[in-house]
């Protein structure tokens, strides 16, 4: 049976206009995402990722950043081409989002109970006392102990993996058909992080919603994700199912990850295995973006920018490496 | 808290001591004889001598120093020199005329001021921004003096708008209570008095308004910005809150810490008399008030004065501390 996509993201760009140049954040991104599944985005920092997400949230602070061409269809509708209120009144409540620094993330000058109970009156027309009932409802779900008594608690009182269940307490409180985890666990200890990940499992075989998880850790993609994107420069590089990539990866990049995965003892080291630095957006390289960093790299590589194409059925590489011969040369 | 309080206020006694013995030594040391200033230049060695005995200024400066204490612990604030009048009955209607003054500056000052600064910020760079920025570099540079004199040339000579000196026109009767006039003729339903007291208000509020009010606003404009940027007002606009929402509750309330101290500052500023708006408009409150008692050399009075000045400048220091723990949850007060 093939289930209609709940979120569908075409040709995606997304460009901040800088005093020294246009940076392609987000260069030409596609990808769709159907109901109760996980989508990996995988990348170093700077690779597009969370601009991807912030855009399809339409949370892209204008200017410098604007998103100059592309579609994000939820539902069949364009999200881009909604109204500021309309977005106000998705956001959060169909699609909502959890971020990386539970630290940072939640208003330090307010309680827990003020700020799900706002969430939830911004988008149900619910008494307090419901909204209350509902705020602990969604604590007991994300494994708080004690909910009632802690409503009343400010952020600073919650540990680190606590305050990230508040998170996703929070993002959940509307029941959204569609979730984006932005590096959910990247500021957490390493014994947390597994936690979470597995509340967030628990939760999407509860709730059905789908996942988009946004990650530089292709550890965390092996555990959650259906399917992957490796995006690089902005753009995707290799997109296939979980398995395939792992069996199967194609992209010189890809390969790059997956040798820098760390050890559960010290996923703090992020992608080292790969040496050089991500590419100045403001100005690629001519041919393909990788070249300058990867060890396969050929003449053509420095000319011409490879395609990303389906070079096996539901396997998408953009690489010289596998393109023919006169397909290159023309 | 209650802790807290009673700490805070056990420590007021050495501050106070510390207080009252530098006005002490300042006023002894600074040249000119009250006795001559109340008798005048022609007044024969004779009377003045006598003077000075009635008044105590023969004895030992410890002497004073130790009646002038000692008369403080009984709640007595001295009897000034000039009026023979307990200095607590002159202080009666001064300290509230002060008082209303600076609240009703201050009240200006924030309420423009805060609203300033978070358009400003939200509208970084926009025609508003620009204005009212600038507006506030002149603001913080503009001698009081010479725009309080520009607004009464303006509104009092040339439109006869506003009265331009003292609390009442002649004429106006309001029954006492507090000695704050606009409450008093509000508790009086006394309306024309209420007008009158409010005309009164307003040049001398603007003007006092004036500096605290462009510091406010710069201050509440970077401190907006800064956190117009922090990730949970990120979050709070990915959960979809009306943007009123996020600016004035989200971002407003984190923002405001820094707004708070100085507004703390300047209230404590404006209660220890504004002389110079006091004086252009006539003014009859506590700054005025302290700068005739030096020039009279009346020592009691600007002794005591400078004392409950003191304790005011203090408490108000307390409520901004009780304040900031109020807005900031993660402040302890211990
Ligand atoms: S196209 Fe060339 S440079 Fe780019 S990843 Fe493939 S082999 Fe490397």
């Amino acid at each position: 049976m093939e289930q209609e996509p709940i979120l569908q993201v075409e040709n995606l760009h997304t460009h901040f206009f800088t005093k020294s140049g246009v940076v392609k954040a987000v260069d030409g991104v596609s990808f769709d995402i159907k109901p109760g599944e996980t989508l990996g985005i995988v990348g170093e920092s700077g690779s597009g990722k969370s601009i991807t997400a912030m855009s399809i949230m339409r949370l892209i602070k204008d200017p410098p950043g604007k998103i100059v061409d592309g579609r994000v269809l939820f539902k069949g509708e364009n999200l881009l081409e909604k109204s500021k209120k309309e977005m106000r009144s998705i956001r959060g409540n169909q699609i909502s989002m959890v971020f990386q620094d539970p630290m940072t993330s939640l208003n330090p000058v307010f309680t827990v109970e003020k700020q799900m109970v706002e969430t939830i009156q911004t988008h149900r027309k619910v008494s307090k006392k419901e909204a209350i009932d509902r705020a602990v409802e969604l604590l007991d779900l994300v494994g708080i102990p004690s909910a009632r008594s802690r409503l009343k608690s400010y952020p600073h009182e919650f540990s680190g993996g606590m305050r990230q269940r508040v998170m996703i307490a929070l993002a959940l409180s509307c029941d959204p058909e569609v979730l984006i985890a932005d590096e959910p666990t990247t500021a957490l200890d390493v014994t947390i992080q597994a936690q979470i990940l597995e509340l967030l499992e628990r939760l999407q075989k509860e709730l059905g919603m789908a996942i988009v998880m946004i990650t530089h850790d292709l550890g965390v993609v092996a555990e959650v994700c259906d399917r992957v994107m490796v995006m690089y420069a902005g753009k995707p590089v290799e997109f296939s199912e979980v398995t395939e990539l792992f069996d199967h990866p194609k992209h010189p990049y890809t390969w790059g990850l997956m040798s820098s995965i760390p050890q559960i003892k010290n996923r703090q080291d992020r992608l080292e295995a790969i040496s050089g630095l991500p590419p100045d957006l403001r100005d690629l390289p001519q041919g393909c973006s990788f070249a300058p960093r990867c060890k396969h790299a050929m003449d053509k590589c420095h000319e011409v920018d490879p395609a990303f194409r389906e070079h096996i059925p539901a396997h998408h590489v953009r690489c010289l490496l596998y393109e023919e011969k006169e397909e290159v040369t023309t | 808290m209650l802790n807290y309080i009673i700490r805070r206020l056990v420590m007021l006694i050495p501050v106070l001591l510390g207080v009252s013995i530098l006005t002490f030594s300042m006023i002894h040391m600074i040249p000119g004889d009250p006795a001559r200033s109340m008798l005048g230049t022609k007044a024969n060695e004779k009377a003045l001598t006598e003077l000075r005995e009635e008044l105590g200024l023969n004895d030992p400066y410890l002497v004073q120093y130790g009646k002038f204490l000692g008369d403080l612990a009984q709640g007595d604030l001295g009897t000034s020199f000039k009026t023979k009048a307990p200095v607590s009955d002159e202080l009666e209607s001064r300290l509230p005329a002060t008082i209303e003054l600076t609240l009703f500056a201050m009240a200006i000052a924030m309420v423009v001021g805060v609203l300033a600064g978070v358009i400003s910020a939200v509208k970084q760079y926009s025609w508003f921004d620009n204005l009212s920025m600038t507006g506030a570099l002149f603001g913080v540079s503009i001698p009081i003096f010479w725009l309080g004199l520009m607004m009464i040339w303006l509104f009092s000579v040339k439109l006869g708008w506003l009265p331009a000196s003292g609390r009442l026109s002649s004429g106006v009767e309001i029954e006492a209570i507090t000695h704050f006039y606009l409450l008093d003729s509000i508790l009086t339903l006394n309306w024309s008095g209420f007008a009158d007291v409010f005309k009164h208000l307003l040049m001398p509020g603007v003007a006092l308004a004036t500096i605290p009010m462009a510091i406010i606003a710069l201050m509440t404009r970077s401190s907006m910005l800064e956190v117009m940027n922090q990730d949970y007002i990120r979050t709070a606009d990915a959960k979809g809150l009306a943007t009123y929402l996020v600016v004035f509750q989200h971002a407003l309330k984190n923002a405001f810490l820094p707004v708070l101290t100085v507004i703390g500052l300047q209230f404590g500023f404006l209660l220890g008399g504004a002389v110079l708006t006091e004086t252009i408009f006539s003014w009859p409150g506590i700054g005025r008030f302290v700068l005739q008692s030096i020039l009279a050399r009346d020592y009691p009075v600007v002794q005591s004065t400078i004392l409950v000045i003191a304790v005011i400048f203090v408490f108000v220091n307390l409520i901004t501390d009780i304040l900031y723990k109020y807005i900031d949850p993660r402040i302890s007060l211990d």
